[in-house]
């Protein structure tokens, strides 16, 4: 077997493994752990694939700072393992449909021929200098500007809106206000007394 | 490829990791020692001098106590994910320096994309740290992780900013390529034009190896040692390993990316792997005067330095320099020629 194919086949399988534990495991806290491994073996996948911008990044944002936020969240919950587990037989058909409806789409949107791989032929290898990182920039910069501009206005708008939604003002908070304080000067703090001496 | 020639590349690979890895633990070792020292020094007292000639084999001392300790595992924790923990904090420290060009042919991969390569395994370390202290079934630790995992996301998006003003005059994703971009004398170097980058990238440094002042997530004086305050033996070893081979690399990414990297700073004497030790010993020693120094943020202090000070500085200055490239404006744009 190829090398290639053998890393393929390897992390692909652990890939599934851990996405099979994130829906499996008990615990919360695992359970992201297990999609932190999912994330890190289709990185690699993706690196197989010489994507290896998308790939690095899905590292940097996916794995470096969103997990770690979602980690922050789920350890501070108080979650009360038994109940969750009493709608499963309930929900098992529709979960069930919906799964099935995914993978349908999923079939008719890459086309697969079963049992062959004809129509997917490995991508050819690019030489040594090629960076598809410089590719991407000019393809996000030039082609898709306009995409991209609206998507970026769509996150600034979900960020303001986040903001807007959770931020609460409390004013009996005691807060110091950085500003005010690096302005003090000696009058306002110390009064100096001058008295007689005592005997 | 044949068999054999692929067996050689492998068994050179090996013996090239044993060159980066041998002297990187060697340096730890005597980094530790070098921060007693210091230390000592700035509140004149004497530092470590007993074991040795001046205290020479203090660090292999050291690990020998550590390594003849017991590993404790507490109660009601769960121990597989409590003794990956220290592995996952070191294996990436380690694995960051794959990339890190000593000289201009002394790199072990010479990736395109090795700067977010770099950036990518530095965000992995708070694994180590958040798993530490939720699997350790203690509050103190828990605490430690939950101020570290906050104060990590806060800057790491200002060091990543920073980064990219450095990819904006270098052109390149490539580490090396970034070090001959600033070929030439000392205001060649990127710390000039970059210099409000410079000074927030080193200080989240310091924040993401969480080193004092920053170092919230262990706070002896608050929760004992944070998140690694039930370690024992080698396993509290390896983290310490890893906080400091993460200093060795910050400091190293800092001259590399800011310092010129193996360039020598005047023009006559020859370049060479030299002076990339020499320039990352010195911003080494920030880290240990930093320490000796300043006292511990308050923890709202810490993200509001983060969020409020360092993120606005960094795009303000990516705006300035974007503009500079622009309208060609000297230095900038003849960096980026270059």
């Amino acid at each position: 077997m190829d090398f290639k194919l053998f890393v393929f086949w390897l992390f692909a399988l652990i890939l599934i493994g851990a996405a099979v534990g994130v829906i499996t495991t008990r615990n919360p806290v695992q359970a992201a752990l297990f999609l932190v491994l999912a994330f890190f073996n289709s990185a690699i996948i993706w690196m197989l694939m010489e994507a290896e911008f998308l790939s690095i990044t899905l590292v940097l944002v996916y794995v470096g700072a969103v997990m770690v936020l979602f980690l922050f969240v789920v350890m501070m919950l108080d979650i009360n393992l038994l109940p969750q587990r009493e709608g499963f037989t309930k929900y098992l058909p529709w979960g069930g449909l919906v799964g099935a409806a995914i993978v349908v789409q999923m079939i008719i949107l890459i086309r697969v021929k079963w049992g062959s791989t004809e129509d997917y032929p490995a991508p050819v290898p690019k030489e040594a200098g090629y960076s598809n990182t410089e590719e991407l920039g000019l393809a996000i910069y030039t082609d898709y500007l306009f995409q991209f501009e609206v998507a970026a206005m769509i996150l600034l708008v979900a960020i303001i809106a986040a903001i807007a939604l959770t931020m609460r003002r409390r004013p009996d908070t005691k807060y110091q206000t950085p500003g005010e304080q690096v302005q003090v000067k000696k009058e306002d703090r110390l009064r100096v007394v001058s008295m007689e001496a005592e005997k | 490829m044949g068999f054999f020639a692929g067996l050689w590349l492998l068994i050179w690979t090996v013996i090239k990791i044993l060159m980066i890895v041998v002297p990187l633990l060697l340096c730890v070792a005597y980094l530790t020692y070098a921060e007693r020292k210091v230390i000592g020094a700035i509140q004149v007292r004497k530092g470590p001098n007993r074991v040795g000639f001046a205290g020479l084999l203090q660090p292999i001392a050291d690990v020998l106590k550590l390594l003849t300790k017991e590993v404790l595992v507490p109660t009601n924790s769960n121990r597989f994910l409590f003794l990956i923990a220290p592995i996952l904090s070191l294996a990436p420290a380690f694995a960051a320096w794959a990339v890190i060009p000593f000289s201009d042919t002394k790199v072990l991969a010479d990736v395109n994309a090795g700067l977010l390569y770099v950036l990518a395994l530095t965000s992995l370390g708070v694994y180590g740290v958040i798993i530490a202290g939720w699997a350790s079934n203690s509050k103190y630790a828990f605490l430690g992780a939950m101020r570290s995992a906050a104060q990590i996301v806060a800057y790491e998006i200002a060091m990543g900013f920073a980064l990219v003003g450095v990819l904006m005059v270098g052109g390149s994703l490539n580490l090396g390529d970034i070090v001959r971009a600033q070929e030439g004398s000392i205001f060649h170097w990127f710390w000039l034009p970059l210099f409000p980058l410079f000074i927030v990238y080193f200080i989240s440094g310091v924040a993401e190896t969480n080193r004092a002042p920053f170092d919230v997530a262990e706070g002896e004086s608050e929760i004992v040692a944070g998140f690694h305050v039930d370690y024992s033996g080698m396993a509290f070893a390896l983290f310490f390993l890893a906080e400091y081979a993460n200093m060795i690399m910050i400091a190293a990414l800092a001259v590399i990316m800011f310092l010129g990297g193996w360039l020598s700073p005047v023009p006559f004497i020859p370049d060479g792997i030299g002076w990339f030790c020499a320039k990352t010993a010195f911003m080494l020693f920030f880290f240990l005067w930093f320490r000796a120094t300043f006292p511990r943020y308050r923890y709202d202090q810490i993200m509001r330095l983060g969020w409020k000070v360092f993120i606005p500085v960094t795009i303000v200055w990516l705006t300035v320099e974007a503009v500079a490239i622009l309208l060609e404006i000297s230095p900038w744009f003849d960096l980026r020629a270059a």
